[in-house]
């Protein structure tokens, strides 16, 4: 059993074939364990009984007729049931009805195509076992040395070899043509120059409560509550509403004074209310799933957890590194107001971001 | 031709469907396409079933989504949502999210073509996965197959990257947040990664143009990728023909089953209709992607249980087990906390896509292999395969920690840690495991051909010993037992020859016997039994 | 009365003594019983309500939450968590709780709502705090689903999922799924922030807002929502559409592949 293929690597004593009677092998009475052939053929019994080869058919013939009728059912269901109602099927429960049907209706009868296809090959169709010769992959000697010479006369006719100015100006105009390609796609955005570094936040900016639309006041928010707010200004069918919520916003809670451990997170906050940006530092998911009785607050995607009585520090999880805190206060009319934008980019971490 | 005086003489004929394969075969030449293929020999095997189950569900997503085109708006401009689901109302959408819920309440037939093209989605990757596994325990990777491996392995990935691409059209908010999550992996990329994130969505994040541009991808440029590499692998799978298990009358040089007509023809295409079915009941009774409930995308909000598409779930173990390192390089950040799972996301999948070539390297074997392997007779091979699946699916895990926490009454930080350390643990283990269990099956099958098989019969001697009574296997069992290809290991060779002089051993070489030493030694696997022993045995067996 | 008697050794004759005997025993009962609670004024029957809600506190609530409401290391002070955070444990069956853990889980309410009442009745007197909400408070008909389901995915869905199904918190504690609540208890939890949850008070979610997230919950998860795709497999997502993909749908297509390729049945066993 000598396949084509060097074995440059392994020696021939180490391949199996030369180590013992290999497969296709005929029986000897010195290898009990030689290859006996296809089995013979058995027979099904509807090979030998008429009848039940009569039944098969009639199977078959029956799979094919459910799956006309199954069609219809089809047909008539898109055309009687109404997209909007809704039938109680058990135990799963209040179900759309037409989507069941047409599933239903269609599932059988394509199945029922494929059943009695299926059942047909296995039962009528005959099922003697053939056998088909392999050949190796790889060309024969004789094809492989007509190739390398017909290779070698048409590469000695193109003169490449011979003629480097040609081979080297050829090579340089081809790789530098795909640089066309790769220009064309500058246009796709716009440079990041210091986009990410500001958000819609500025001094003197309202705290706007994300439910009400209404500004927030500090008497609004009690210790152990969860708000939500965005700058002032900002409408939801405003053209660039998500690019900027995706920045900008903001979530407020309120802690007993004494129990912020971080200086500048006390100074920052108002009476103990706390802004943080709601914008995940680990890659961008809002955080807001905050924990009162613990003060720590957990993103849902890949659960990072910020301590937000600890300047929102990361105690837990992928993120790298604290919240960002926006500094607030009250203006004249009682309402909260931002001190400034944030101090450091919200969001995701990236290579131009200074610690 | 004599096609004159052949019809006035018989005046009869052709039928029709000869003489249009007649017309066909004169400008197509037909003919000789069908002469080396229409009865080629297919063998019998569920497990070869498995890459048909991938080739049909993608036809279904193919048939499906074009469908879907049709009703389908690519575009992420806001308008007020006025169709027939009332929790929707008024609510401002894209028109992408709102065209999405017409095709799921407008459309009549709408919501049942969404759910088959999802579902096929999601069983089209499993059954590519679980048909990539069975090729790699059978070792049907090796010689002359490498390239359909490849072939086959693109189309895996591929797969993944269009049914990402896919399931974040609608613009819902359980994509749209992993829509989010991969602009913050691509933002940690050292040096470019904002650039390449303002060119992906046009801007900041999200943009105008992420919905369009994924269309794109998703319905023109992948597909079209991979529908070359499907014809090309389904191209090399027929020139090659298909691998065989061991058995009576199969031979590394033939190939033994039933013909494509009829044979095939008619259980694999019945196959195609059986997938089909069975898709469809399941899209009639199981809801996939309700994003009607889901809600339009917006930065600001989020679920929990915001996980991924299955295939891509092992990433999100990835990103949930990372600790969070930063390193800040003077004016400058390295994401390390996102930037590694980035990295090590293909180095996972390359793990098996490069195991072939490791594997002949090792073993040096460069013959063709058309038998299939039985996972027992390559320990090492099927340790390997068992723990890469190991690792993957302590990902999964890892990846829907949140939902492990609930439903087991766990902690998810605890579970976090756990698969902090079973990343690392786990395969080691399992390989070990495996292996030990392969082993244990080739003895078991040393005993069956050595001593015959347990027949449940018990016998007692005239002094008193109760044995069972073993039968001895058939020519035709032994056979298939025994059948199977055992290397040795490599050896490097002396280093000194008869001379005393010394020739240069590569370290390439020495980690080449190692390795090989690994697969084919003493402690890799249970060597066959030799015709001697068997004789041995069975001449002394007498009274069994 | 005669043809009563000549009736006596009819078959049916047992019964219809049973039932007469019943009858008279029932009605008897509802004669003599005790009646309903005396009607008193206000004030009154507000003060019977504080004592019997301190005796059932003493009972019930002391061990934990300390003999005047003042808390212990077992549990928290109950002065000012108001009588609508007493409904809401209490009428949730969370408390009495019955071992500590990371959270209390929900169970099988133990005290009527009368009983439940009179608890609430006397915490509320320990200090003000969040008020039981009356049903025109928290009535969710007629309620805009629309605007609840977009309040429940700003404010809610985060911790409890995208249809409230539930959700992980740290440490092992969870957001529980909100299947089939009362909205009543959907309003007390909002108001009362139980255990880990925040508060969301009426100056940042008002009274309309709560009413439409718990219409919103009632459309999309109660035991009659409509589910126009099919059975909703716990409305947990892709994790669980994958599982299901993966055991059912791959596994049933290995199934039939097997039978295809399986041997066909022989005439005569071999």
């Amino acid at each position: 059993m000598s396949e084509t293929g060097s074995h440059e690597n392994v020696s021939d004593e180490k391949l199996p074939s030369a180590q013992e009677n290999g497969h296709g092998a005929v029986a000897t009475a010195n290898d009990p364990f030689a290859d006996p052939g296809l089995p013979p053929h058995e027979p099904r019994i509807q090979d030998i009984d008429e009848q039940a080869a009569k039944r098969s058919e009639r199977v078959v013939a029956m799979l094919f007729t459910v799956s006309m009728l199954a069609t219809l059912g089809f047909i008539a269901s898109f055309v009687t049931v109404p997209v909007d109602k809704y039938v109680h099927i058990w135990p799963i429960g209040n179900i759309g009805a037409l989507n069941f049907a047409l599933g239903m209706t269609l599932g059988v009868a394509l199945f029922c195509i494929g059943a009695g296809a299926v059942h047909w090959a296995r039962t009528l169709m005959s099922d003697h076992e053939m056998v088909d010769e392999r050949h190796p992959v790889a060309a024969e000697q004789e094809t492989r040395a007509k190739v390398m010479e017909d290779f070698q006369e048409g590469a000695k006719e193109s003169a490449l070899g011979r003629r480097p100015l040609i081979r080297k100006t050829m090579f340089g105009a081809l790789a530098l043509l795909p640089l066309s390609g790769v220009v064309l796609l500058r246009d796709l955005g716009p440079l990041p120059e210091d986009k990410l570094e500001h958000t819609l936040w500025a001094k003197g900016k309202l705290l706007v409560n994300e439910n009400t639309h209404e500004p927030l006041r500090p008497e609004d928010i009690s210790v152990g509550s969860l708000t939500f707010a965005m700058p002032e200004g900002l409408e939801e069918d405003d053209e660039e509403f998500q690019k900027e919520i995706a920045k900008a916003a903001l979530m407020l809670v309120r802690l007993e004074p004494e129990d912020i451990k971080d200086k500048r997170e006390l100074d920052w906050s108002h009476e103990g209310i706390v802004a943080y940006s709601k914008i995940c530092t680990h890659v961008g998911c809002p955080v807001s799933l905050y924990e009162q009785q613990t003060h720590h607050v957990l993103c849902p995607c890949h659960q990072s957890t910020f301590d937000l009585s600890d300047g929102a520090r990361v105690i837990f999880g992928p993120a790298g590194h604290a919240l960002p805190q926006l500094k607030i206060s009250v203006n004249n009319d009682g309402f909260l107001e931002a001190q400034g934008d944030f101090e450091e980019p919200v969001g995701p971490a990236y290579w131009e971001r200074r610690a | 031709m004599s096609t004159a005086s052949e019809s006035t003489a018989t005046k009869r004929q052709a039928p029709a469907g000869e003489r249009v394969a007649d017309w066909a075969d004169g400008r197509l030449g037909i003919y000789s396409l069908a002469k080396a293929n229409m009865r080629k020999i297919f063998p019998d095997h569920w497990s070869f079933m498995l890459g048909e189950v991938a080739l049909y569900s993608f036809i279904i997503i193919i048939l499906t989504g074009v469908y879907l085109t049709l009703f389908f708006h690519p575009s992420m401009n806001e308008v007020e949502y006025h169709g027939s689901y009332v929790p929707m109302q008024g609510v401002r959408v894209s028109e992408a999210f709102a065209s999405t819920l017409d095709i799921s309440f407008d459309v009549r037939g709408g919501l049942l073509v969404r759910q088959i093209h999802h579902w096929a989605a999601l069983i089209f990757l499993g059954a590519m996965f679980v048909h990539m596994m069975r090729v790699f325990f059978t070792g049907a990777f090796r010689k002359p197959r490498e390239i359909n491996w490849l072939f086959g392995f693109l189309l895996f990935v591929l797969g993944m990257f269009t049914g990402f691409t896919g399931y974040s059209l609608p613009d819902d908010l359980l994509s749209g947040t992993g829509v989010r999550f991969m602009e913050g992996a691509v933002l940690s990329v050292p040096i470019v990664g904002t650039y390449l994130s303002m060119f992906l969505f046009g801007g900041e994040f999200p943009g105008h143009d992420f919905v369009a541009r994924f269309f794109s991808v998703h319905v023109l440029l992948l597909p079209g990728i991979m529908l070359g590499l499907l014809v090309a692998h389904l191209i090399l799978v027929f020139y090659h023909k298909h691998t065989q298990f061991a058995g009576p009358g199969r031979t590394n040089k033939n190939v033994v089953g039933m013909p494509l007509l009829p044979v095939y023809m008619a259980k694999a295409g019945g196959f195609f209709f059986l997938v089909f079915g069975v898709i469809s009941v399941i899209s009639a009774t199981f809801t996939v992607n309700p994003i009607w409930v889901l809600g339009p995308y917006r930065p600001d909000q989020v679920s929990t249980n915001a996980q991924p598409d299955w295939y891509m779930g092992f990433s999100e173990g990835l990103i949930r087990i990372m600790p969070g390192w930063e390193i800040h390089l003077w004016d400058h950040t390295l994401v390390l906390g996102v930037f590694v799972p980035l990295m090590v996301f293909p180095l996972v999948l390359a793990a098996i896509a490069v195991y072939p070539f490791i594997e002949s390297w090792v073993t040096g074997d460069k013959r063709e292999h058309h038998i299939a392997d039985r996972p027992r007779n390559a320990p090492t091979r099927t340790a390997f395969g068992a723990a890469w699946i190991a690792w993957y699916t302590v990902m999964l895990v890892g990846g829907g920690n949140d939902l492990v926490a609930t439903h087991f009454d766990l902690s998810i930080n605890s579970i976090t840690w756990f698969v902090r350390i079973a990343f690392f643990v786990m395969p080691v283990v399992v390989f070990f495991i495996t292996r030990r269990i392969c082993l244990g099956l080739q003895r078991r099958d040393k005993e069956k051909v050595l001593h015959g098989r347990e027949s449940g019969i018990i016998k007692r001697l005239p002094h008193g010993e109760f044995i069972e009574v073993h039968e001895q296997l058939s020519q035709e069992q032994l056979h298939t037992l025994t059948a199977h290809d055992q290397h040795k290991p490599y050896e490097v060779g002396p280093e000194t020859d008869e001379n005393g002089v010394q020739r240069k051993v590569g370290r390439g070489q020495k980690l080449r016997a190692r390795l090989s030493k690994g697969y084919y030694g003493e402690q890799a696997q249970i060597p066959k039994p030799s015709a001697e022993e068997y004789q041995e045995i069975t001449s002394s067996h007498g009274h069994h | 009365m005669k043809k009563l008697s000549a009736r006596r050794r009819h078959p049916l004759a047992a019964l219809v003594v049973l039932l007469f005997a019943l009858a008279a025993t029932g009605g008897l009962y509802a004669a003599f019983a005790p009646a309903g609670e005396a009607k008193a004024d206000q004030a009154s029957s507000q003060s019977l309500a504080i004592e019997e809600g301190k005796r059932l506190y003493a009972t019930g609530c002391s061990s934990c939450h300390g003999t005047g409401g003042q808390g212990s290391s077992d549990g928290p002070s109950l002065v000012g968590v108001g009588s609508a955070a007493v409904d809401f444990q209490v009428g949730t069956g969370r408390m009495p709780a019955q071992q500590p853990g990371a959270q209390v889980p929900k169970k099988k309410k133990i005290y009527s709502q009368d009983e439940i009442n009179q608890l609430s009745a006397y915490v509320a007197s320990l200090g003000s705090g969040p008020v039981t909400p009356s049903k025109s408070q928290y009535d969710p008909s007629g309620a805009d689903v629309a605007n609840g389901g977009q309040l429940f995915r700003t404010n809610c869905a985060q911790c409890h999922n995208f249809t409230g199904e539930g959700g992980a918190l740290t440490h092992g504690k969870y957001a529980p799924g909100l299947t089939d609540v009362d909205p009543k208890h959907v309003y007390e939890a909002m108001q009362t922030g139980p255990q880990n949850m925040p508060s969301f008070p009426d100056k940042v979610l008002p009274e309309q807002d709560k009413r439409d997230i718990a219409a919103y919950l009632k459309t999309v998860n109660s035991s009659d929502t409509e589910k126009p795709g099919g059975y909703k497999l716990g409305g947990l997502g892709p994790v669980i559409e994958g599982l299901f993909a993966w055991i059912f749908g791959l596994g049933a297509l290995i199934v039939v592949a097997i039978w295809v390729a399986a041997r066909t049945a022989k005439a005569k066993k071999s």
